[in-house]
């Protein structure tokens, strides 16, 4: 840390992220263009203040991290279930990609004059996407639910798992293969099957740990109550995960999809959403960044007729296969040219497999130079294409609607969250599901989400006040919020919350007695409920029953009380903060009042209601009788 | 053979009830008799249809028991048939469990009997008010038996104004609980 270098590129990086990002926003051009070209101003062509490829490939290795850690999140927002749903497009879909791409770019590189197996190579490497830049310009652009989004999603899960036997196959093509081959990744030295052992025995560990051992290790570090631990428990895990799969020779981002997916169904999901959300952001702009830093502009400035002819051929055929398979997969109208215009572009594995295939003999320096920059600029592209492309894509969003086999891949929200599940929320939770609603619950006591989700229950470990974890929980979709907790001032910072940043949502509220109650009416919350009120007027009942009284007229009396006690509030709340004498003579007078309400002398001028049921006693009856 | 009588009792404040509550008290001394009250059962009116139904199975007379309010019963008795008379179980397709059974109603009134006949003041006799019963009954396959009404409840204030009411409606109750049949209503 006490190295200035270290606090020099975080200057330089931050920086340039900070003014270039908001510009491109505003520009309506998105955040990744914006970080793109916060790297090429950076980078080694224009200002010089971080290295080249080579320098900053530390750099690139880091925000890397943001590919697996975006992967790892998404992969928490899809259950088993949806993702076995979407098996038949991933396998489909994905699998005709890479071939249909993979072999005709191969052989355009052929016809450009590469030796046949060098140039299939390059064409399956060129058939990768970005997933870092699709994902994340479909989410800014709120596509990724779209049928189009889904397509693209799919196809580029596929093409993480395509990466394995590309890494595979490269030493084979090397030339001077055992000069060569020592370079490339450390589980490319087992034999096939052994790799392939590896693999399996990586991703069960994955898949016992995240069903076993990680609730345990979520709950025992939750309960010890240190916030930035539980974050960096989730950090390391994700990282860990990355760590094992490059082991064995899988993609990082591969491997901590799958973790994200075991996770999918663990309490904790919400709370490692809002945790790791804001490391996704930094690191992908890290990633973004060096992307651009590395961009090698002093070639595309020696022959810009050259790259550019490149550039368009590579665009144009990648782009044409693409559409075409929308048309062969018959896509929902509109998917078609959303799938095409974010998927063309070069991904970021591109990078790490012709940097490997220069190692191994298989290109040229000059030639690996090209593809890069062609890559590097396919991306640049991708963000404008989709600007360009805008209203193109807009109009089908009906046929969007209409519910599509993966509807549920990307999972919606529910519109009701239940912020504490302890001795109350666990009543309105229960009564809830007895309908059919099944709430987003948050709680933050982890033993009781422990014990909850036994009693089998859908409960997240949370807090609720914190505005990350509303976001995660679905708080911009939902419709209500109720709130069960029981500390006044956390109630009090969940309703101001809820109500600045989610206006649009109806809060139903607990609230700890007559005060607190008075209070939340002021604001404006409409409906506020005394915490003990129920159970009070309950006993109340029983007693007036034991004293004597009928059920039904006892019922009948706690239910007017209630009623009531309600109005009395409401008519109190406003006076409450301003005059203290005024409240106390306003409450005196309603006690007053309330005696007479329920006075049920018949000669009594009280509410009519005092008098039901009274049957005609004088001679003076009602003329039906007479 | 004895038959089992099942008494549903409806009113609302029982406390304030003077015939009723003597007619019904009356009705406890016969023999295996069910006496059920149901605004002490269903104040917050969230009828058990499966409870009640059951108890109809369990028995042979029905005896619904209740003031004349509008020239119809208190709310919950509605409520009670419209909830627990279901199509399937008592009418309609397979609707056949109360087949057989028989029902009567057993009414007071504050009017005096004089005014109700079509001279009298309310134009129509208890028995031509209670038709919706009657006619409900008939649906369910069950007899109508010519209902048990106490006219003039005003003027019944003391033990022994009330006194042959309750004989008489004992009489009938363990006359039907017997099997002797009373006959069944024109
Ligand atoms: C709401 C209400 C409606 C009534 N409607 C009628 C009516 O339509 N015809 C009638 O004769 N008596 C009517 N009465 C009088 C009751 O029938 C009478 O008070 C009752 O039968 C007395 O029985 P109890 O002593 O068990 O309460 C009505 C009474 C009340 C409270």
């Amino acid at each position: 840390m006490s190295d200035p270098g270290f606090f020099q590129s975080a200057l330089v990086y931050l920086t340039a992220a900070v003014i270039s990002v908001p510009i491109a926003k505003r520009l309506g051009l998105g955040s990744v263009l914006g970080y793109l070209a916060a790297g090429v101003g950076i980078g080694p062509h224009v200002l010089g203040l971080v290295g080249g490829s080579s320098s900053s490939s530390e750099v690139m290795h880091i925000a890397e991290s943001g590919v697996v850690v975006m992967l790892f999140l998404i992969g928490l927002e899809l259950k088993i279930s949806a993702l076995w749903r979407m098996r038949g497009t991933l396998l489909g879909l994905g699998g005709s990609q890479m071939l249909a791409c993979g072999m005709i770019l191969g052989v355009g590189a052929w016809l450009w004059g590469i030796e046949l197996k060098s140039a299939l190579l390059i064409g399956f490497i060129l058939a990768l996407s970005s997933t870092a830049i699709v994902l994340q310009t479909l989410r800014e652009k709120s596509l990724h639910a779209t049928a189009g989004g889904r397509h693209a999603f799919a196809t580029l899960l596929f093409q993480d798992i395509a990466v394995i036997p590309l890494l595979a196959i490269l030493p084979l093509l090397a030339s001077t293969s055992a000069s060569a081959a020592n370079d490339i990744h450390s589980a490319t030295h087992l034999s096939g099957a052994m790799q392939g052992l590896a693999i399996c025995a990586a991703i069960a560990s994955v898949v016992l740990a995240g069903r076993w051992l990680l609730p345990f290790l979520f709950s025992y570090i939750a309960n010890a109550g240190l916030r930035e631990i539980f974050t960096a428990t989730a950090l390391l895990l994700v990282l860990a995960i990355g760590g094992l799969m490059s082991l064995v020779g899988l993609s990082p981002a591969l491997g901590a999809f799958v973790a994200g997916v075991v996770l999918a169904s663990s309490p904790y999901r919400h709370e490692l959403e809002g945790d790791l959300e804001p490391f996704k952001g930094l690191l992908l702009g890290l990633f973004f960044i060096s992307v651009g830093a590395s961009m090698d502009l002093q070639l595309i400035l020696k022959d810009p007729l050259g790259i550019t002819l490149l550039l368009a051929g590579f665009v144009i055929i990648k782009g044409s296969v693409l559409a075409a398979l929308g048309k062969l997969f018959n896509f929902a109208p509109g998917a078609t040219p959303l799938y095409t215009l974010s998927m063309f572009q070069g991904g970021e594995f591109a990078f790490v497999l012709f940097s490997q295939a220069t190692t191994l003999g298989i290109l040229t320096l000059d030639q690996s130079a090209r593809f890069n920059a062609i890559v590097a600029l396919s991306m640049a592209l991708t963000p404008l294409a989709l600007l360009a492309g805008r209203n193109w894509l807009k109009p089908p969003t009906d046929s969007d609607a209409t519910p599509h086999r993966e509807a549920d891949a990307i999972e919606h929200s529910s519109p009701v969250i239940l912020a504490g599940f302890g001795r109350y929320g666990n009543y309105v939770g229960r009564l809830l599901r007895s309908q059919g609603f099944r709430p987003v619950v948050l709680e933050t006591d982890a033993e009781h989400v422990e014990l909850t989700r036994r009693l089998g229950f859908e409960v997240h470990y949370g807090d609720a006040t914190r505005l990350d974890i509303l976001h995660a929980a679905g708080a911009q979709h939902a419709k209500l919020l109720v709130i069960a907790i029981s500390d006044e001032e956390t109630i009090d910072l969940l309703v101001a919350t809820a109500r600045r940043h989610f206006p649009h949502l109806e809060i139903v509220t607990r609230a700890t007695g007559m005060d607190h109650r008075l209070r939340l009416i002021q604001q404006g919350v409409h409906h506020v409920f005394h915490e003990l009120a129920g159970s009070a007027l309950d006993a109340g009942t029983q007693t007036l029953r034991l004293l004597g009284i009928p059920a039904y007229p006892a019922e009948r009396a706690a239910r007017k009380f209630r009623r009531w006690d309600i109005e009395s509030a409401r008519d109190l709340a406003p006076i409450r903060l301003q005059d203290e004498s005024a409240y106390f003579a306003i409450i005196r007078e309603r006690v007053a009042n309330l005696e007479s309400l329920f006075r049920s002398d018949p000669t009594h001028e009280g509410s009519a209601d005092a008098k039901a049921w009274q049957p005609p006693s004088s001679p003076k009856t009602p003329p039906a009788q007479t | 053979m004895r038959r089992r009588i099942l008494l549903l009792h409806a009113h609302p404040m029982p406390h304030r009830s003077r015939v009723n509550r003597h007619l019904v008290t009356a009705a406890e001394s016969i023999a295996g008799i069910t006496i059920r009250h149901l605004y002490e059962l269903y104040p917050d009116y969230m009828i058990d249809v499966d409870a009640e139904q059951k108890l109809l199975l369990d028995h042979d007379i029905i005896v619904l028991q209740h003031p004349f309010f509008w020239y119809s019963a208190p709310a919950l008795v509605k409520e009670w048939l419209d909830l627990v008379l279901q199509y399937g179980w008592a009418y309609g397709e397979g609707g056949t469990a109360l087949q057989g059974k028989s029902l009567l109603q057993s009414v007071t009134t504050g009017g005096a009997a004089e005014v109700y006949c079509s001279a009298g003041r309310n134009r129509h006799t208890v028995r031509e008010f209670l038709l919706p019963f009657e006619q409900t009954a008939r649906l369910c396959g069950m007899t109508y038996l010519d209902p048990f009404v106490v006219h003039g409840t005003g003027q019944l204030q003391t033990e022994a104004d009330l006194a042959p009411h309750s004989q008489a409606y004992c009489t009938l109750l363990s006359n039907l609980a017997s099997g002797i049949d009373l006959p069944p209503s024109p």
